[in-house]
């Protein structure tokens, strides 16, 4: 099969791979162009190509949301999403959030509220908070909870992910970022 | 993974045509040509990529669906029904505002199916078609009946996840909430191929049970798409449930589930009744004996128990998964109970 080939114009797909082709990815609003396999997942693009290892891969399957990312602001596990299909859509990672050196709002309450432990969760877990308040002002604490439903901490971090979200929701006035 | 070419598709019947194989057949060696090129049909891909990751599924091409124009919209049919495209997300029907009002249940088990990360991807086609989640049938170390293999290890193994009904010689459970729901709503489904020529039917009839075969979960057909699933308008007086129970209140695969629709007349007495279970059988489960006992009656709590008892007439539980029994029988009188108070 050929490297790459392009739509000859008679509604014949255009098809990418096996091999390597070249794909252009916004990430926290730069876009660069990577070399990847069809089988290169954005959380593998990520961590390789880009450099980006504030994403984490733990079950590489769905199931932990370690890999957690915004796909045009929306969390999504970028473990289970290929490169090749990410498109136009913009990519937000953990090293996006914080502006400078200032932390995001959940940033700064989970350091605050002592919301980390190992620290492998983290960077999903806080895409997801971060998400969450993006959308809904002064979040419930059951609100947060549904939120990060998806999320696997071995450590137990839970209750005070929790308690960190809610304080930085109701410190932010429902402002979004 | 292996290695793959992907084809983006522009047109419904583009992807047809390429689609020379169905997961189901794909997985089945004494179904694959192994000579011949195997291109398979992605659409969020959350089920082909973990069977890909799990080297139980190895296409030499994915054409996914993302471009296809029309498939991932919601809109209201002339008959006052839905019309739900193959590639709307489980997130965006959970949170769509007709689907939340009119068909409630509906949004109740897609707000209660994974994560919201995979709610974001994983589209109702997908969800529809995605293969069981047996751990043997997942586990490339066991050849089992439904890949090819000679023997079912649930049956003798663990079986505390599996069918209590139907569950010879294969004892795998629906994998899809949806399903439940919407089979209990009356859905339709509509499969178009490569000459985009189209084919409806219940959605009910398109699940394949293993006394038939227990190769796949349903009808699906080589160069053949899954386009929409179509909900009927809710007829005068419908209410609706959708009860789950797990070990974990989130994120979880259910221990049991139901789904219930009943109509009243007039005198409140019983005239239509639907009563599906989930993950209770190979196939959604219409408990045919607890919707008989309902019918004709006032649905008072005496009927819902009643109705309970005899949903489970029938059920064939294998050695660890008794449990499931009383399970479902409070989860049916509990729905039927939830239906009724929503209404009238």
């Amino acid at each position: 099969m050929a490297q790459s080939r392009n739509a000859d114009g008679n509604g014949v797909p255009p098809v990418g791979g096996p091999g390597a082709v070249s794909l252009a990815l916004t990430v926290n609003d730069i876009t660069r162009t990577v070399r990847a396999e069809p089988r290169l997942t954005l959380a593998e693009a990520l961590r390789g190509p880009l450099g980006l290892t504030g994403t984490k891969i733990a079950c590489d399957r769905g199931a932990c949301s370690a890999c957690t990312v915004w796909l045009d602001g929306v969390p999504v596990c970028s473990c289970m999403i290929l490169a090749i299909e990410v498109g136009q859509r913009r990519v937000t990672t953990i090293e996006g959030l914080a502006e400078g050196e200032r932390l995001h709002p959940v940033q700064a309450a989970f350091v605050a509220h002592d919301a980390v432990q190992c620290g492998f969760c983290t960077p999903g877990m806080v895409m997801s908070c971060a998400a969450l308040l993006a959308h809904t002002k002064q979040p419930s604490a059951d609100a947060v909870t549904a939120a990060i439903s998806g999320h696997l901490c071995r450590c137990g971090t839970y209750p005070h992910v929790i308690a960190a979200t809610v304080a930085a929701g109701a410190e932010t006035k429902g402002d979004g970022p | 993974m292996n290695r793959f070419a992907l084809a983006h598709a522009r047109t419904i019947a583009d992807a047809a045509a390429r689609a020379t194989t169905t997961v189901a057949d794909a997985m089945t060696a004494a179904r694959s040509n192994a000579t011949r090129p195997a291109s398979l049909i992605k659409a969020g891909g959350i089920d082909v990529l973990d069977l890909m990751k799990e080297n139980l599924l190895a296409p030499d091409m994915l054409v996914s669906l993302r471009d296809v124009a029309g498939l991932d919209t919601i809109t209201e049919a002339p008959d006052g029904g839905l019309r739900i495209g193959a590639m709307v997300t489980l997130g965006a029907l959970a949170a769509h505002d007709m689907v939340r009002r009119r068909y409630p249940a509906l949004a109740a088990a897609l707000a209660g199916a994974a994560s919201p990360q995979i709610r974001h991807v994983a589209t109702l086609g997908g969800n529809l078609l995605q293969r069981p989640r047996c751990w043997y049938f997942r586990a490339a170390a066991f050849h089992c009946l439904r890949k090819g293999g000679g023997h079912c290890f649930a049956i003798s193994g663990e079986s505390q996840y599996h069918a209590i009904f139907d569950n010879r010689p294969c004892a795998i459970v629906h994998p899809s909430s949806a399903a439940s729901v919407l089979v209990a709503l009356d859905a339709a489904i509509e499969l178009v191929d490569a000459d985009d020529t189209i084919r409806r039917l219940p959605l009910a009839s398109f699940f394949v049970a293993p006394g038939r075969d227990t190769e796949r979960e349903n009808d699906l057909r080589p160069r053949e798409i899954l386009t929409a699933i179509l909900l009927p308008p809710p007829a005068a007086g419908l209410c609706t449930a959708y009860l789950r129970q797990g070990e974990r209140s989130a994120f979880d695969w259910p221990l049991a589930e139901v789904a219930v629709a009943l109509v009243r007349n007039e005198e409140s007495l019983c005239v239509h009744a639907v009563i599906v279970l989930g993950a209770a059988a190979p196939v959604p489960y219409r408990a045919q004996a607890a919707e008989a006992a309902l019918l004709g009656r006032r649905v008072d709590d005496n009927a819902a128990r009643a109705a309970a008892r005899a949903a489970m007439e029938g059920a064939t539980p294998l050695p660890r998964n008794g449990y499931k029994l009383p399970l479902f029988e409070a989860l049916v009188h509990r729905a039927i109970m939830a239906a009724v108070a929503e209404t009238l």
